[in-house]
């Protein structure tokens, strides 16, 4: 009987025959925190009497949550994060570097890896192939002290997508699409494997988009295959040595089989207050929008600005509405600079913040007022994650947001495209 | 046996009603943290919940962030379990790290209130007030040990290692 890909995985890992349901122990490739769980993690590290950490180099710390720092607490735990790596040795990714997440793909997560984060959205790295799954700050501090955890093996949701993405159409709308059906707690517990001919044409950003939604709904890893796209990405991340191809067996076990059309999907909108509370952008016509995110870990990268800046080129975004552009990482707002992208931003009325979570999570860079409502291209719409209890959120594409913020109210993409 | 009182809330209440991450700066000062527990849910909680009170939720309960400091500020309120539909997968194993139970179990019957008393060993959870028991899942093996130990970190320090 064949295998998934995370049982694949966690077999390779844990040196036994993993099966759906089965508890393993499995060694961990990369473990890594954020400066909003980070501090507690140090103190559990500290607490269980650990001294040495097992793999300094495979060990990160990354300032991006709150980067840079709003105020005097949270620079007192960053503070705390910077003197941790000192003493133990270990890699901090510093405030201006970028989302942990964004940073993981580009330079440390390998096809194959079981990854470990204090972060729920640390299964963007199944983009590429890798185990990766969000744990609190205890299960990572162990992880910091042993290099190893235990893992119940998931039972996996084969999604099988097909066939061609309209114009106008993209990832994004595809995961929402998705969560929409199956709902926030569809696929607790879970693996969702994305595989048909539309996943092996679609680019790794697309990919690293939905994996790193897997958990809005439930699930415990997205995992893709690694193959000639993954290859491509890495080579061009300078990490060629870090490929191996990585696929499912065809007689492998799902437990459902989802199938997907690309051709029958269209730009779509999680309403607040739930991922799954999705519908067509087109219907949400005339919903007054006072600020745009374009950023984040799940639509912060290259392609995603260019999708932006080819809807913005040469018009003015509206004044009511505010356009906070977030780039996921320091290589991605370089490269957005070297593109053009940024000068055409800024001409179009946006405003560029540091490669960082941005206003993602309320901290900071543009939190909402009582009654306000964003169109975000984030993966999370909870009441009062943005800010005011009072406020709404919407996720949609960069598409939808770039043309969002031309009219400031909700717009399909396709009428200013 | 555990015994207390009800605090009902529905379903899909996320780690952002439990701890939102607008207090983020709060999270190295846990008593002030734990002031602004189940705020987005019910702003009257923190107030109101007494020690060995329980949460009774429907479905997906602690949905979203990875912040162990949701199942901790429920914990420092007090909260001796967590009975719920189903639980968010994250949140489930950072509750149990933590040393505090969380129960899978049918939760309609149970009202807000309701005066409770549950049986950890025998998987029984007796509503006082209205009479009605019911039984709540299994726990994994190697979760158990975890909570019999009070929590992940005290499990390592004593045994130093996970052992299944």
């Amino acid at each position: 009987m064949g295998k998934t890909l995370a049982e694949k995985i966690l077999s390779h890992k844990s040196g036994s025959d993993a099966r759906a349901g089965d508890i393993v122990i499995a060694s961990i490739d990369l473990s890594f925190v954020q400066d909003t769980t980070g501090p507690l993690t140090v103190r559990q590290y500290q607490n269980s009497g650990f001294d040495k950490l097992v793999n300094p180099q495979r060990t990160v710390l990354f300032i991006d949550h709150a980067a840079p720092s709003p105020n005097n607490a949270l620079s007192n735990d960053h503070t705390l994060l910077r003197d941790f790596a000192r003493q133990k040795g270990c890699i901090i990714s510093d405030v201006g570097e970028g989302v942990c997440h964004q940073r993981v793909i580009e330079d440390f997560a390998r096809p194959g890896d079981v990854i470990v984060g204090a972060d729920s959205h640390t299964v963007t790295a199944g983009g590429l192939g890798s185990f990766a799954t969000g744990m609190g700050s205890s299960d990572v501090a162990v992880a910091f002290g042993l290099g190893r955890t235990w893992f119940r093996v998931p039972e996996t949701f084969k999604i099988e997508v097909s066939g061609s993405f309209t114009k106008g159409v993209y990832a994004k709308d595809l995961i929402l699409h998705l969560i929409g059906m199956i709902g926030a707690d569809g696929a607790t517990y879970k693996s969702l494997e994305f595989g048909g001919d539309a996943v092996k044409r679609m680019s790794m950003s697309g990919r690293f988009t939905i994996a790193n939604m897997a958990v809005e709904a439930g699930a415990k890893v997205g995992l893709f295959p690694s193959d000639e796209m993954t290859r491509k990405y890495l080579i061009a991340q300078g990490r060629e040595k870090d490929y191996k191809p990585l696929v499912p067996d065809t007689d492998a076990v799902y437990e459902r089989t989802i199938n997907i059309e690309a051709a029958n999907l269209v730009p779509t909108v999680a309403r607040p207050h739930t991922v799954d509370n999705t519908a067509p952008a087109r219907e949400l016509k005339g919903t007054k929008i006072q600020q745009v995110v374009i950023g984040t870990c799940t639509n912060g990268r290259l392609e995603d600005m260019a999708v932006a800046t080819g809807i913005l080129k040469g018009k003015k975004t509206q004044h009511s509405v505010r356009v906070l552009v977030a780039p996921a990482s320091r290589r991605i707002l370089l490269e957005a600079i070297e593109a053009g992208y940024v000068q055409t931003l800024l001409e179009a009325g946006a405003i560029i913040l540091p490669p960082g979570c941005g206003p993602c999570l309320g901290l900071h860079q543009g939190v909402l007022a009582d009654g306000e409502s964003c169109l975000s291209t984030a993966n999370r719409n909870f009441e009062g994650r943005m800010g005011s209890p009072k406020s709404y959120i919407y996720l949609g594409s960069p598409a939808t947001a770039a043309a969002t913020a031309l009219t400031g109210e909700i717009t399909d993409p396709r009428e200013v495209m | 046996m555990l015994r207390g009182r009800a605090f009902k809330f529905g379903d899909g209440i996320s780690t952002d009603h439990i701890i939102p991450g607008r207090y983020a700066h709060l999270r190295s000062n846990l008593p002030e943290l734990a002031k602004h527990v189940m705020e987005d849910a019910d702003p009257t909680f923190a107030a109101r919940v007494k020690a060995g009170d329980f949460i009774v939720a429907g479905n997906n309960f602690g949905l979203g962030s990875s912040r162990e400091h949701a199942p901790l500020v429920i914990k420092m309120a007090g909260v001796s379990a967590i009975l719920a539909e189903t639980v968010a997968r994250i949140f489930f194993r950072n509750a149990i790290n933590l040393g505090l139970p969380v129960l899978i179990c049918d939760t309609d019957r149970l009202d807000a209130g309701d005066e409770l008393e549950i049986d950890l060993s025998a998987g029984i959870v007796r509503d006082i007030t209205n009479g009605h028991q019911l039984n709540f899942g299994k726990i994994p093996e190697v979760m158990l040990h975890i909570l019999d130990e009070g929590g992940l970190v005290p499990y390592i320090k004593k045994y130093g290692d996970f052992r299944l």
